[in-house]
């Protein structure tokens, strides 16, 4: 039973609306009063470290787990009283592919689109479209079990494609993907106009290329907003000084008592909003000498707008994979 | 909801034949079993006019549905280890859709199965060979082998691990098909035993069973057809509502 939402006009413009939503596992709380909201034909990224909370908002989403307590309404559905009527148009890419390793692609996506009422001519005519689409055509015949990762995650998504849903939601969709099968993965998706696309991330450079993003830090919503809003809400530059560990503490009291700026140290790494970085490098690098491997400017990241709200350094930050990809680009030392 | 219940029973039958090792394992079992239990009671023990090999027979038939039910369960465990049934619970069919696609793939297999091993018997003097007899035997095997596969699909969904239902198996499943009348007659046996194979459905399954080979002996002690018929009935209608009823539970564990 759909529930029109005449009395929320809200909820009828937004692909999805979510108010005061709790969770609790036995006593552990795992969303504390999280709300937001999504545009129709948007990418929305949940962004946050392990334990965050963003699993457990994907599965709300997702129909899996009943919500507890709160308002969520998806696509003039309520999701709270009537999860069920979400699912002809939802699409659900989970991190391990909810697939039959055993079957092949083609048994794969047939047998998927007949669980969302596609039969006959038009499964087929779909089948073929959406192997197409994620150039699964030539694996065709190729039982799951011998695709790598990527391929498989690809299978996953086009089996979720079929019955061409108007709210996509993936729970980590790149977890376990080399470079290129994410890069892959993403450059499909952004094919995808129209559809509202809603995904959690650990990943800072996935969730800047989110139209807006919701950062979670222990169940809480520390920020919400479109990338530039968040980094532009912590103002400044980021500087970067990566020291040895144990000198941490020593170039940290240094940078404030020198050059005033209130460094946060975690590991190895010092990491300050100063006004105007980018001018302050050379002296820093001549004051510090060789105890700085590298000094980097670069614009506030969403890594720093989730260190200044929650004064905790981001569990996955040190996995750099904001860097790696080159997305962004540090000024470093050659700025000299 | 059609396209659901098709789709997952399909499903079930083209993972069977595409696993040559299950094939062979399902049909070799029970032949060997059966000679074995034959061979080496044949002079040892008869019940009423019959040699064990001819008793023996409709229990076999009990067997093969009981372990292909069992073994087409567990994939229930699998499926939701390997990601697949969360898959299916995100899709808008109703649970009862799902239950009904996995229990149905399971009893096709195991009626299936027991169907190869009647008409085997008939080369070979142990099943009847008149059309109507045989015609009602593959009914029963059918309503069993729905009975028993929707018993062990709803063991299976409230299982995290294929070790867990083995041990529910071996506590549950096997002392229920040796406590049905499939390997011994139950006017010999002590009052409890008796006591507890009057309590246990499958007996009438398995008696239904007899009764529509013609395989009755007054030493078998069955009850009426009418009774067996009556319970096999609402033992089916009985666990195929429990395989539906699992399923609407144990959302919050889905979701681990």
């Amino acid at each position: 039973m759909t529930i029109p939402a005449v009395n929320d006009p809200v909820a009828t413009t937004q692909a999805v609306t979510a108010r005061g939503l709790t969770h609790r596992y036995g006593e552990r709380v795992a969303l504390r009063d999280v709300g937001f909201r999504v545009e129709r034909g948007t990418k929305y990224a949940f962004l946050g470290p392990n334990g965050s909370g963003k699993s457990t908002l994907f599965k709300l989403l997702a129909t899996i787990l009943p919500v507890q307590q709160g308002d969520l309404w998806a696509m003039g559905v309520d999701v709270t009283r009537a999860p069920a009527s979400l699912r002809a148009q939802l699409g659900v890419v989970f991190q391990s592919p909810a697939i039959d390793r055993k079957l092949t692609v083609r048994q794969n996506l047939l047998y998927g689109g007949r669980m969302f009422g596609l039969s006959g001519r038009r499964l087929d005519d779909r089948v073929a479209e959406v192997m197409a689409r994620t150039q699964l055509a030539e694996r065709a015949g190729d039982k799951v079990e011998t695709l790598s990762g990527g391929l498989r995650r690809r299978v996953e998504l086009a089996k979720c494609l079929l019955h061409q849903p108007a709210l996509l939601v993936l729970d980590e969709p790149t977890t376990g993907l080399d470079p290129t099968a994410r890069r892959d993965l993403w450059s499909l998706l952004s094919g995808f106009e129209g559809s509202t696309v809603m995904f959690t991330t650990h990943l800072l450079d996935e969730a800047e290329a989110a139209d807006r993003v919701l950062i979670l830090h222990a169940g809480e919503v520390v920020a919400e907003g479109t990338p530039a809003e968040l980094s532009r809400s912590v103002g400044g530059e980021a500087l970067e000084v990566s020291v040895d560990p144990e000198q941490a503490d020593a170039v940290r009291a240094e940078l404030q008592e020198r050059f005033q700026i209130e460094a946060k140290a975690f590991d190895g790494t010092l990491r300050a909003q100063v006004a105007d970085a980018h001018r302050l490098v050379a002296a820093v690098v001549d004051a510090l000498g060789e105890r700085a491997r590298r000094v980097a400017v670069s614009p506030p990241s969403l890594l720093d707008v989730y260190f200044l709200k929650t004064g905790a350094p981001f569990a996955a930050a040190g996995d750099g994979d904001g860097d790696r990809d080159g997305k962004r680009q540090p000024a470093s030392r050659r700025r000299r | 909801m059609s396209g659901a219940v098709t789709a997952l029973w399909q499903r079930e039958l083209v993972r069977f034949l595409g696993d040559r090792s299950r094939v062979v394992g399902s049909l070799g079992q029970p032949v060997v079993f059966f000679l074995l239990f034959a061979g080496a009671l044949r002079d040892s023990l008869r019940v009423g006019d019959q040699t064990y090999g001819q008793y023996f027979f409709a229990g076999t038939l009990a067997m093969i549905v009981m372990f292909t039910a069992i073994f087409a369960t567990i994939t229930v465990i699998e499926d939701r280890k390997e990601g697949f049934l969360q898959g299916v619970l995100v899709a808008p069919v109703p649970r009862s859709a799902i239950a009904l696609g996995k229990v149905l793939g399971g009893a096709t297999l195991g009626f299936g199965l027991g169907l190869v091993f009647l008409l085997g018997g008939c080369a070979f003097g142990l099943s009847p060979t008149e059309p109507l007899r045989l015609l009602a035997a593959a009914g029963v095997l059918l309503l069993l082998a729905f009975a028993l596969t929707g018993c062990g699909f709803a063991l299976a969904w409230l299982m995290d691990s294929t070790a867990g239902y083995h041990g529910v198996m071996m506590l549950v499943l096997m002392p229920a098909l040796l406590l049905s009348g499939a390997f011994f007659p139950a006017p010999g046996a002590h009052a409890i035993v008796r006591g507890l194979m009057a309590a246990n459905p499958l007996t009438y399954g398995v008696a239904l069973l007899r009764h529509a080979l013609g395989n009755v002996d007054p030493a078998m002690g069955l009850p009426s057809l009418t009774v067996c018929l009556a319970v096999s009935l609402v033992f089916a209608a009985a666990s195929f509502a429990l395989a539906t009823f699992v399923t609407t539970r144990r959302s919050a564990r889905d979701a681990t």
